[in-house]
């Protein structure tokens, strides 16, 4: 479904990621881990298109993305921190990409319902705690029933029962064949909805596998000892 | 293109600024209309108080905006919606709410003291100038990040076209006095939108000879019809010209 193919990017001097290449299919949930700024973000900013890469390709379907923008309809992405004109009320935002997405089929508003944020339509986006940012930008990456989600760092800022919502819902859409891309430090929460772990160090793909194939790789049960172990080992 | 324009203006008209200018342009044309015995005097007046403010508050509110939008632009980038698209309703929104409110602002009252074909060209004059400004304003912003030296440079080329180029020219026309500099007055003229602005206005109100060197010696050559159209083109050029290398910049860049 994705394909990224020595994939390059550098800011200034450092180079963020090193001929990366990867693939991901549809109806998996996959984690993207690593230390920090080792480009997990930039990978999913240059999937959308929001950094520019060096060098390299991503392909969709078999189809080069870069400097197009079309294609952008099929991808929900959850920032790790989101950035909202402070001037808008909710209902403006949500309302604002709905008319920009007009063409979209199929409107889902289940997070929306579950996060009760109609409750709080009216107040500005300026006003709003970290955490209701993060259910507003959760809703809107769910909205129009992408094919891929780019969530980073998706639960961070989230109580434990809006967590558990949007975890469900990431399980939920998975069944229905969607690729989900997470980032996250949580371990178990990688080990609750993950099927896979791609560990990204240095801007490199240090390796990409299964959570079981991980385990037995490591010979440990727990999922965090397991990679701490991979990633030690070489 | 249209739905993005439609946010842009709302967003303008909530923060008031381009309220209070317009209210401002009405105010300042109301009292020199009334001041002066002639209305061509008073679009005299009018000229050189516009040709200072219009750049002024063009480039800072056009540079402030930019910087204020990023978050507005970093939610539409991730959607399927082209760069140069979402760049371009950012320029367009900006610089027609300013020269909405400087039509407002200027042209009623000329309506209502009834200004001659001089009052059309100032408003054309003001029109272009905004969106010169906007387009000097959105390129100073995309060459830095940082808000404080965006403004900065926006600030600088503000000082840089309405004090310091007349200086400048001022000081090669006493240091080359001794040579002909016909053409090369034209050519300098020609490196500056708001001199080229306020020739159009001065052409048109014979009262170019009191107006400093530059003016005084573009009526003498391009006192015609064929003059304006060639100034009012170089003006374009000077909107464009900025426009497209910032949407390059900014359609080139990480977010």
């Amino acid at each position: 479904m994705i394909t990224i193919e020595n994939l390059r990017k550098s800011y200034g001097k450092l180079q963020v990621l090193k001929d990366l290449n990867v693939s991901f299919g549809p109806g998996k949930v996959v984690s993207v881990i690593g230390p920090n700024g080792a480009g997990k973000t930039t990978m999913g900013k240059c999937i959308l298109g929001m950094v520019l890469p060096d060098g390299g390709d991503i392909k969709l379907d078999g189809q080069s993305v870069l400097g197009k923008h079309a294609y952008r309809s099929q991808i929900g992405y959850m920032p790790q921190i989101g950035r909202y004109p402070e001037n808008m009320k909710i209902r403006q935002v949500i309302e604002m990409i709905r008319d920009i997405r007009k063409d979209a089929k199929e409107v889902d508003e289940e997070l929306i319902g579950l996060y009760n944020l109609k409750s709080m339509y009216d107040k500005r986006m300026g006003a709003l705690s970290g955490g209701t940012k993060q259910k507003v930008s959760a809703a809107l990456a769910f909205m129009f029933n992408p094919r891929i989600l780019i969530l980073d760092e998706p639960t961070a800022g989230l109580d434990p029962i809006a967590a558990e919502i949007l975890k469900s819902k990431i399980l939920k859409e998975k069944k229905r064949g969607k690729l989900i891309l997470i980032t996250s430090h949580i371990m178990s929460e990688i080990e609750e909805v993950a099927d896979e772990v791609m560990c990204l160090m240095d801007g490199q793909l240090k390796f990409h596998e299964t959570i079981a194939g991980i385990k037995a790789q490591a010979n440990e049960e727990r999922l965090g000892r397991a990679i701490a172990k991979i990633m030690e080992e070489d | 293109m249209n739905k993005i324009i439609k946010y842009v203006f709302y967003d303008i008209i909530r923060n008031k600024i381009v309220l209070a200018y317009t209210l401002f342009l009405l105010l300042l044309s109301f009292g020199l209309f009334n001041l002066g015995g002639s209305p061509d005097k008073a679009i005299l007046s009018l000229l050189n108080l516009v040709l200072l403010t219009v750049p002024l508050i063009s480039i800072v509110f056009a540079t402030t905006h930019f910087y204020n939008s990023y978050e507005f632009m970093e939610l539409l980038v991730a959607q399927p919606i082209n760069r140069k698209k979402i760049f371009m309703s950012e320029y367009l929104g900006v610089a027609c709410s300013l020269s909405g409110a400087f039509i407002l602002g200027v042209g009623v009252p000329m309506l209502i003291f009834g200004a001659s074909i001089t009052g059309l060209y100032l408003l054309l004059t003001g029109v272009f100038i905004t969106f010169i400004f906007v387009a000097l304003a959105f390129l100073a912003s995309v060459i830095t990040r940082d808000k404080a030296k965006g403004i900065g440079i926006a600030l600088l080329l503000w000082f840089y076209f309405a004090l310091i180029y007349d200086g400048i020219v001022l000081i090669i026309l006493y240091a080359f006095a001794d040579y002909p500099l016909e053409s090369a007055t034209l050519a300098m003229t020609a490196l500056n939108p708001v001199d080229l602005g306020r020739i159009i206005v001065l052409l048109n109100l014979d009262v170019s000879a009191l107006m400093g060197y530059t003016g005084a010696l573009y009526k003498s050559i391009l006192g015609s019809l064929w003059g304006i159209g060639l100034a009012f083109g170089l003006m374009l050029v000077w909107a464009v010209v900025p426009l497209a290398s910032s949407g390059r910049i900014f359609s080139k860049r990480d977010l």
